[in-house]
């Protein structure tokens, strides 16, 4: 078992014939992703990575079935790339894109919402589930099945944390990058009732920063609704107030978003922070073996 | 991307929302011209710099005779102004904004934000005008008015009335209220802005509002569309190093201090910052490679930290993804014969193509590079090296 995609989802990929689109598509296919096809305007009928290419969406979901969507568009074009395949009926967009307008995803995300699709991203990794499918840029191989869900917004971390628990002889069902931008899609407020309900999930590890409030809402969500244990890392304790750190959303504004507050909510709501990122496949380990 | 007062008020004047009439000026001459066609009775002469606090601090002054505005910009300009959003070394004060004297009646906060969890934009009012908004909000929340506008309608009239009776508005200012908060609004929207603030708004004893304060910043990822404000960006009010490795796609930020590091992520790069706290060493700085990390961009990136002359050690911290380890390692190898690297080089490579990186390294055999295992081992030996320990 596993979350929101396994070796059957039918996916698309939107921007399927550009550098980025085809690169990636290919590391998916190699994967085992079910990738059936993709949109580029104008090379419809057309043939790329031995995979039909449409015109729009519609065109695809009606040849292809298709539920799943990958975007690798350019960032001013993210928005309607959404829009476009909510309005085509997909029920997931994993948009990969990095640096598309706060205003643009906060549009396209309210009018996903309104069409009943959930979208993940933009500017994160995508998600895999080990060894059955791939949607999105992370490197496949570390990423063996197992028994631990993985909800991050950093991609780099997301690595990091799987090859600990891999390490630790455990594995993973499903990983979601769920990026780091003001605006984002499925959250872990979303994500984590999905893992509590996974069979095959026996804990999960989350990965947080600086900046919004997601990981507090998250702890809320946890101290009333999750059973299966659950090990948090939070990135930017040390960072300085008021800055930047590289993600859009990773700021800690006047005193709120910073890394102890929301360190502090997830230990009372009785999950296992560890301070490093280095010990988190120790403390997956630990919860597990309890 | 931030922008001056001056600016600001130049978008505000565009959309209708009233400010006083003001100019600015690069030289002392030319602050006495812009006083004099702006003719007076009182002038208030303005530092501008990009932080906040500037009155505090001495950079924002009434004259009352244009030889007053004469000495007061004599002072301003080319001073260090030290507020508690500069820093302790200051701001260097490189122009001035005259403007007309104001009449003060009530003061004022009206700001605009993105609320990340109602993922609309929020337009925040406080009868506290004057005050920093944070320590307004931290005391006293009650006195802080938010309304959230789904830009799917706009802003509403009844948005309007929520912050008009919250600030105790009497009905006949309601309607000039409306039209300055309406044109703040489009002011957001139309031009991708992140944040505005307005404190002080003032109402005048004629019962008009005028924004007397303008602070903007904008989505950095909106600008392509707007030319009209990125060549209002001022490069003298950002870090050059920060500017520099922008240029190279590579985000930095300087910190205090004495591990400089390079991880491919920002998320990654955070942590490898708190591993470096964890184990009782200090970052120097935060660098994230990016996601196409090549020998040209290593290289960059190892000059930029060793500008810092705090740095006593330097962690490469990479797990390759989409970026691959062997080009990390020719980067490593590139920067040893551009620049002087003459700290220790605590190396951890994981992830795509490790394997060719480590061998890259081994034969190279710099002086100066450790080899890791992994986050903590690498995180350690970098605070031991740091110490001389190594």
């Amino acid at each position: 078992m596993s979350i929101l995609v396994n070796k059957d989802t039918k996916v698309i990929v939107q921007g399927f014939t550009g550098k980025e689109g085809t690169f990636h598509a290919e590391q998916c296919l190699a994967y085992g992703t079910n990738i059936v096809g993709g949109v580029t305007p104008n090379k419809g009928g057309q043939e790329h990575l031995g995979k039909p290419v449409f015109n729009t969406v519609k065109e695809a979901v009606k040849a292809t079935g298709a539920t799943v969507s990958m975007i690798f568009v350019p960032p001013a074009f993210v928005a309607d790339a959404v829009m476009e395949a909510a309005d085509a009926g997909i029920d997931l967009a994993v948009i990969i894109t990095e640096g598309a307008p706060v205003k643009d995803m906060g549009m396209a995300k309210a009018y996903a919402t309104k069409n009943g699709m959930k979208t993940i991203g933009p500017n994160c990794p995508g998600i895999i589930t080990a060894e059955e499918c791939k949607i999105g840029i992370m490197p496949g191989m570390i990423f063996k099945k197992g028994n631990v869900g993985l909800i991050s917004k950093s991609g780099t971390l997301t690595y990091e944390g799987a090859n600990q628990v891999v390490k630790e002889g455990y594995g993973i069902t499903t990983a979601v990058g769920i990026g780091g931008d003001p605006i984002i899609g499925l959250s872990y407020k979303q994500l984590l009732p999905m893992f509590e309900e996974d069979p095959e999930t026996e804990a999960i590890v989350m990965i947080g920063e600086i900046g919004g409030d997601l990981e507090i809402q998250a702890a809320k969500f946890i101290k009333e609704n999750i059973t299966k244990p659950v090990v948090a890392f939070i990135a930017g304790q040390t960072a300085p107030k008021g800055k930047r750190m590289g993600h859009a959303g990773a700021i800690v504004s006047g005193s709120a978003g910073t890394a102890k507050e929301k360190m502090d909510a997830l230990e009372a709501a009785g999950v296992k922070v560890v301070v490093s990122p280095a010990d988190i496949g120790k403390a997956v380990a630990e919860v597990l073996k309890k | 991307m931030n922008i001056h007062e001056y600016q600001a008020k130049q978008i505000f004047q565009k959309y209708g929302v009233p400010t006083p009439k003001g100019k600015v000026a690069f030289s002392v001459e030319e602050a006495v011209e812009n006083a004099k066609e702006l003719g007076g009775p009182i002038w208030v002469v303005k530092a501008q710099i990009h932080a906040g606090g500037r009155g505090l601090g001495g950079g924002v002054k009434l004259a009352k005779s244009l030889e007053e505005v004469e000495k007061l910009a004599s002072e301003i300009l080319g001073m260090t102004l030290v507020t508690h959003q500069t820093g302790p070394e200051g701001k260097l004060v490189q122009k001035i904004y005259i403007e007309d004297g104001a009449d003060i009646q009530d003061e004022f906060y009206l700001g605009m934000v993105l609320d990340r969890a109602k993922e609309m934009p929020v337009m925040m009012a406080s009868t506290e005008g004057g005050m920093e908004i944070e320590e307004v909000a931290a005391k006293t929340p009650e006195k802080i008015i938010k309304v959230a506008i789904d830009p799917a309608i706009g802003f509403q009239a009844f948005h309007a009335r929520d912050l008009a009776f919250g600030l105790g508005l009497p009905k006949e200012q309601q309607g000039t209220f409306f039209k300055f908060a309406k044109a703040l609004y489009d002011v957001y929207m139309d031009n991708d802005a992140e944040l505005i603030e307005i404190n002080p708004l003032v109402r005048t004893g004629k019962g008009e509002f005028i924004a007397l304060d303008g602070k903007m910043g904008f989505d950095d990822n909106a600008l392509y569309r707007h030319p009209d404000i990125e060549a209002m960006r001022d490069e003298s009010e950002e870090d050059p190093d920060e500017r520099e490795a922008s240029q190279y796609g590579l985000s930095y930020v300087a910190l205090d201090g004495e591990i400089g590091c390079m991880v491919n992520g920002a998320g990654l790069a955070m942590g490898t910052m708190d591993t470096i706290n964890y184990m009782g060493g200090t970052p120097a700085n935060f660098l994230d490679v990016g996601g196409t990390a090549n020998a040209e961009t290593v290289a960059k990136g190892f000059e930029i930290i060793l500008k810092n002359p705090n740095v006593k050690a330097i962690f490469v911290n990479i797990f390759g993804g989409i970026v691959r380890c062997d080009r990390i390692a020719n980067g490593i190898l590139e920067a040893t014969k551009k620049v002087n690297v003459n700290v220790p080089v605590v190396v951890r490579l994981d992830g795509t193509n490790a394997a060719e990186a480590s061998e890259i390294l081994k034969n190279a055999n710099i002086e100066n590079v450790i080899p890791a295992d992994d986050l903590a081992d690498g995180a350690k030996k970098a605070v031991a090296a740091a110490k001389g320990e190594l």
